[in-house]
């Protein structure tokens, strides 16, 4: 067991003949998720690198039984490839594009009330289930096989995390990036939620940064709802209030948004803090000593 | 992207958002001429800068001269105008560095009845636009939201078809506005609303928001910032971009594709990530240092990405020792430790440089630095890193 992705997926890639969409759907097929095809508007029919190519995800998924898509569209087309993939019946739908505009995401967002597909991102390194079904960017081999679920909003943060749980033998169940975007498909209570129902995972890692109140809202869902350990660590300690740190959601305004207000709330559910970002995995060590 | 209060009253014009008549005006005479063609008997002459809080602050040059002046006649038009051209204005937003002024705004006056507030943002929480009014015109609206939040009113935009007539007048209504007042309130914010998602704005904000004697509403000042992921589908916004206005350092890194962000420190970053690129920054902070940047040259960073990036850490007089931290994912260490050597040749590397390599090839890569003969300090954690550049400091 674990979450959204397993060794039965079956995914598709929209924007599978790009150049990062084709080298990311050869690196997942290579790590041993069920790549089944992908989609590029007027290339149907043709075949890269021994994936079949269709003109839309809904021949995609009548031709190939795919329940997952890993969008790789540029920015410009991303809003409409996450709409398609949910109008073909699609499950799970994770988008990797960075940059899209917000309003984008808004009408997308505001579309796909009342419809079952997940979406996860944009702007997010994919979700990967060690030794089953990677979908997305992140390097598979620093991966073990687990029980600690890791949410995080940010790409190579989650990576250096999941470094340090297997250098300390700890292994994953799911890691799922949910994007740095202000805008995004699935959050940290989203994801929260079915960690603490699957019964594969006995504790949580959770990485957030600066901006909005997403932390905030996770940390009283942890005190209300989540019996498992958390650990946490946030980023960010240090941006300056007002600029944009990279990612489009990662911004202090208002005084809303800092890195201590998320840590002490997190703190105040009982969440393990980790102070330094090189304490993440030690963190998640001394929740898991910490059980009742 | 911010744009200056003239250009985005233009583009509220276009939209028909009603704006008081004004001209910009880039010298004395120019101004003189604007008020002229105003017609007086009063106009108001406002310094165009990004910052806010232009009313209150003050010029270096002319302590007793305010950002936003009334005027009387063409002839005071052009002289506060080319006391304010060229000057350094300081407001609550600036810093103590101020803004230099190159160019004003002369704005015919209103008979103003009331002021109010009106700001249109992307609300997280409910993954869309929001328009927030209140009853206090003038006022910071962070100051209101701490003091008075009940006095702010908030509507939730839906994205695909606008704000809606009864969401208007249900504001109006609650503001006590009557009369003919009513009607031109619910054109204002539904064209407002329409402007901010057709422009694809990320902000803005109309403060203050006039009532006229006539009951007529009116953007007396106006605030936009575009969604820079948005740009591409809006190209007449190009030219409306103030370069003078942003930090050197940052224009060029953004034109290599590169995050950036300067800060005060003298600890240089260098880091694949945002998430990692803000805990290198947190870290060095932990360890005692102060970071001089962020700095995320992404996921797919090249030779020429990653050498504009050491040139421009090593433009900031500031800094006194690099880190550089990577975690290969899909970018192998190698490729770094390659393009990393290949800067250090170009640029010339003159303070103490620390690397801390992980993920994949990181073997390979770290021996390329190894054998390469440069003097780079190795390190094999986060927090190895982080202790090393802040002990190099001190070397």
């Amino acid at each position: 067991m674990s979450i959204l992705v397993n060794k039965h997926t079956k995914v598709i890639c929209q924007g599978i003949t790009g150049k990062s969409g084709l080298f990311h759907s050869q690196k997942c097929r290579e790590y041993g998720t069920q790549m089944v095809g992908g989609c590029t508007p007027g290339k149907g029919g043709t075949t890269v690198d021994g994936f079949p190519v269709f003109n839309t995800v809904e021949e995609a998924v009548r031709k190939t039984g795919a329940n997952a898509t890993m969008i790789f569209v540029p920015p410009p087309g991303c809003g409409d490839a996450i709409l398609e993939a949910a109008d073909a019946g699609i499950e799970l739908i994770i988008a990797i594009t960075e940059g899209t505009p917000v309003l984008d995401m808004a009408k997308v967002k505001r579309s796909l009330e009342g419809k079952p597909s997940r979406l996860i991102g944009p702007n997010c390194p994919g979700v990967i289930t060690p030794g089953e079904c990677k979908i997305g960017i992140m390097p598979g081999y620093i991966h073990l096989p687990g029980k600690t679920g890791l949410v995080s909003r940010s790409g190579t943060l989650t990576y250096e995390a999941v470094w340090q749980l297997s250098a300390l033998g700890i292994g994953q169940s799911t890691c799922v990036g949910i994007g740095g975007d202000p805008v995004n498909g699935t959050n940290f209570i989203d994801v929260l939620t079915m960690f603490q129902n699957d019964p594969n995972t006995d504790s949580i890692l959770l990485m957030g940064e600066i901006g909005g109140n997403a932390e905030e809202k996770a940390a009283a869902f942890i005190k209300e709802h989540v019996t498992k350990p958390v650990a946490a660590f946030i980023a960010g300690r240090t941006a300056p209030p007002g600029r944009r740190m990279g990612h489009a959601g990662a911004i202090i305004s208002g005084g809303g948004g800092t890195a201590e207000g998320k840590i002490e709330a997190l703190r105040s559910a009982g969440v393990e803090i980790a102070e330094s970002p090189a304490d993440m995995g030690k963190a998640l060590q001394r929740a898991l000593k910490n059980r009742k | 992207m911010k744009i200056h209060e003239y250009q985005a009253k233009q583009l509220l014009k276009a939209a028909g958002v009603p704006v008081p008549p004004g001209f910009v005006a880039r010298s004395g005479a120019e101004a003189a001429e604007a008020f002229t063609k105003l017609g007086g008997p009063i106009a108001v002459v406002k310094s165009q800068i990004h910052a806010g809080g232009r009313g209150k602050g003050r010029f270096k040059e002319h302590p007793d001269l305010g950002g936003v002046k009334l005027v009387r006649s063409a002839e005071e038009a052009s002289q506060i105008a080319t006391q304010m051209l060229g000057s350094t204005l300081v407001t609550i937003q600036t810093g103590p560095a101020g803004k230099q002024v190159s160019a004003v705004y002369v704005e015919g006056g209103l008979e103003i009845a009331r002021e109010l507030y009106l700001g249109v943002v992307v609300d997280r929480d409910v993954a869309g636009p929001v328009l927030m009014i209140s009853s206090e015109g003038g006022m910071d609206i962070e100051e209101v939201a701490a003091h008075s939040p009940e006095k702010i009113l908030k509507e939730k935009i839906d994205v695909l078809a606008g704000l809606h007539g009864f969401q208007a007048r249900k504001l109006a209504f609650a503001l006590g506005l009557e009369g003919n007042q009513i009607k031109s309130a619910e054109s204002f914010l539904q064209k407002m609303v329409r402007f901010f998602i057709d422009s694809d704005c990320s902000m803005a904000e109309i403060n203050p928001l006039v009532l006229t004697k006539s009951g007529e509403m009116f953007a007396l000042d106006a605030k936009v910032t575009f969604d820079s992921n948005a740009l591409y589908r809006h190209k007449n916004y190009e030219p409306l971009r103030d370069l003078s206005e942003e930090d050197a350092s940052e224009v060029r890194a953004t034109t290599a594709g590169l995050s950036f962000v300067k800060l005060d420190g003298n600890i240089g970053c260098l880091v694949n990530g945002a998430g990692l690129a803000m805990s290198t920054m947190d870290v060095i902070k932990l360890h005692g240092g102060e970071p001089a940047n962020f700095l995320d040259v992404g996921g797919g960073a090249n030779v020429d990405q990653v050498t504009e990036a050491f040139r421009i850490i090593l433009g900031d007089p500031n800094v006194k020792a690099i880190l550089v931290n990577i975690f290969g994912g899909i970018m192998q260490c190698t490729t770094i430790a390659e393009a990393l050597l290949i800067a250090y040749e170009k640029v010339g590397i003159t303070v103490p440089l620390v690397v801390r390599l992980e993920g994949s090839q990181v073997e390979a890569g770290r021996k390329m630095l190894d054998e390469s003969g440069r003097r780079i300090i190795s390190a094999t954690d986060l927090a190895d890193a982080a202790t090393k550049v802040v002990a190099s400091l001190g070397a």
